[in-house]
């Protein structure tokens, strides 16, 4: 790992474009993407469908390799799933067979990694998130929300520098989502941790975000940076405020029009 | 817009649950027999009464009607002759459940094994397929005295091998139909984790074929007891198969009918060893 606070950026994306070939011939998701993110930040990626977000999430995760540009973690390439990284699935993906309990080990399985030193963090993770005394339960018998806390607290688990949010709440009620919202904020903070969220709900970006990237239709390229100063912890109540409702506006204005609006916040 | 995002759609997996194939086609949806669970005494007090009726019903109505029994002997005879003669049937009992045993373990074996491999290989299993679904469709039994005027009327291994291609391909196609069910958010998952594409096998795509597997073996059981037997009825000198033809053809019906009550002993043993196995392994699906 390189040393932090060296002045080199810790999570570089540079000239990414990803190109899928289609029964209607080459479709370009991405095209010339370049992003920098910070240590311990907390970026959203928001975007109307097709504006290539999950392509970009998924080419930093390492899971799907661009077609040309290079994404550099802590100094060296990303071109498979670096063991610091971790993903939250847009639909919890839990293994339907496996308990709950089961499930949070799922990942020390695969890397051949005793879990034990971990069980500790990840039954209280399990009791921050409201799923203590549910580990033998299958995922089918936990509501929605429950296996997408589950889905989080996998991720969390195995203490991962950096995570990879590919819309993890779209499926669920506004409610939860709020709830999911809070949740997410209140592990974040003081955690350190690298958190990249996609997402096309904006007050959830502007909640969450210390930047949120706006991607242009496709091909995704990036209308405008938006940097979200709003005071943490920040509460579901400060939503329905001016400074926030300001800030969600101009950048629904930008989405509409492609390019940041005049009187838009410099990143 | 809207098509583009269709096409896009096909090559950056989404994770809606409902990806899996052949879903409903449980192990219970195959049985028709989902309500099999006995719960409480209240349950099984029914079950013993009704076969108490139908049993007490069919001697009374044997007894008033004076039905000889060379036509149908009474369920009495028929218990009679099971405890009189059992050490007689003993011997081709085993028998039969010898050849089931070996040639099921055979044809399951080979049948998982290609299941396994054809379904990472769509090419492979375009080409094989044809010549399965020949294998499933034509009677293996009329191999039986081709095989034995081969390897001898007394041998078993032509049952073994008929029992084998009856019980294989059926294992086979089930497996199969479980393997091709690939949910990519499951198999990216675990690729995140820097699965291996054994791991991936061994975590994701068996655990997730293994409801249809135990299909398919339920299945190759059931039809490799009929195989078994037919074989022994056509070809052999010995097995339940061949008890059948003999007990008829000197029209011993009491003996005839207890060898038919072994035979549905078997296969219902077969069939609840396969429910349990489903309910601990294939729970998670229903």
């Amino acid at each position: 790992m390189s040393d932090p606070g060296s002045g080199t950026p810790f999570l570089t994306i540079e000239h990414a474009t990803k190109t899928y070939d289609t029964g209607s011939g080459p479709l370009t998701a991405i095209e010339d993407l370049n992003l920098s993110i910070d240590r311990g930040e907390f970026v959203c990626v928001l975007g109307p469908s097709g504006s290539g977000k999950s392509t970009l999430l998924w080419a930093i995760s390492g899971l799907h390799p661009l077609t040309s540009g290079t994404i550099t973690l802590n100094g060296r390439p990303v071109t498979s799933p670096p063991r610091e990284m971790g993903m939250v699935f847009q639909d919890a993906n839990l293994l339907p067979w496996r308990n709950l309990w089961e499930n949070m080990l799922f990942p020390f399985e695969i890397r051949r990694q005793r879990s034990e030193p971990h069980h500790e963090r990840i039954r209280e993770l399990l009791r921050l998130t409201g799923l203590a005394g549910f580990e033998k339960k299958m995922p089918l018998e936990l509501s929605g929300g429950m296996r997408q806390r589950a889905s989080i607290v996998r991720c969390l688990g195995f203490d991962p520098e950096v995570i990879l949010m590919d819309e993890p709440f779209g499926a669920l009620d506004a409610f939860t989502r709020d709830e999911m919202n809070l949740l997410i904020q209140n592990i974040w903070l003081g955690s350190g941790k690298t958190v990249i969220f996609v997402t096309h709900n904006i007050t959830e970006a502007v909640f969450l975000a210390d930047r949120v990237v706006v991607l242009s239709p496709r091909p995704g390229r990036i209308a405008h940076i938006f940097e979200i100063d709003l005071p943490r912890p920040r509460t579901i109540d400060q939503t329905l405020e001016p400074p926030f409702i300001e800030q969600v506006q101009r950048i629904k204005a930008t989405i509409e029009r492609g390019q940041p609006a005049r009187t838009g916040a410099m990143a | 817009m809207s098509q583009r995002d269709g096409n896009l759609a096909e090559t950056i997996p989404t994770f809606d649950d409902d990806v899996n194939a052949g879903r409903g086609v449980g192990l219970s949806g195959m049985t028709g027999l989902s309500a099999g669970t006995i719960h409480g005494w209240r349950d099984a007090i029914v079950i013993v009464l009704v076969a108490v009726v139908i049993i007490g019903g069919l001697q009374i109505w044997l007894t008033v009607s004076d039905t000889p029994a060379y036509v149908m002997p009474k369920p009495s005879e028929i218990g009679a002759a099971l405890v009189d003669n059992f050490p007689l049937f003993w011997p081709h009992i085993l028998s039969t459940l010898q050849v089931l045993v070996i040639g099921y373990a055979i044809g399951t074996s080979i049948g998982l094994v290609l299941a396994a491999t054809i379904t990472q290989v769509p090419f492979i299993e375009k080409v094989i397929t044809p010549y399965i679904l020949l294998l499933v469709t034509t009677p293996m039994l009329a191999l039986v005295p081709l095989l034995g005027a081969k390897l001898g009327y007394d041998s078993i291994a032509p049952r073994i091998i008929v029992v084998a291609l009856a019980s294989g391909p059926m294992v086979m196609i089930n497996a199969a139909t479980g393997f091709r069910r690939t949910d990519l958010g499951k198999i990216a998952l675990a690729r995140s984790y820097g699965a291996s594409t054994i791991q991936i096998f061994t975590k994701i795509r068996f655990p997730m074929a293994l409801p249809m597997i135990i299909v398919g073996l339920m299945i190759g059981a059931i039809f490799g007891l009929l195989t078994a037997v037919g074989a022994e009825m056509v070809g052999s000198s010995e097995g339940l198969g061949n008890r059948l033809v003999y007990y008829s053809s000197r029209v011993q019906m009491d003996n005839f009918f207890a060898i038919i009550v072994i035979l549905a002993v078997i296969g219902i043993t077969d069939y609840v060893i396969f429910y349990w196995i489903g309910k601990k392994w294939a729970s998670w699906q229903s």
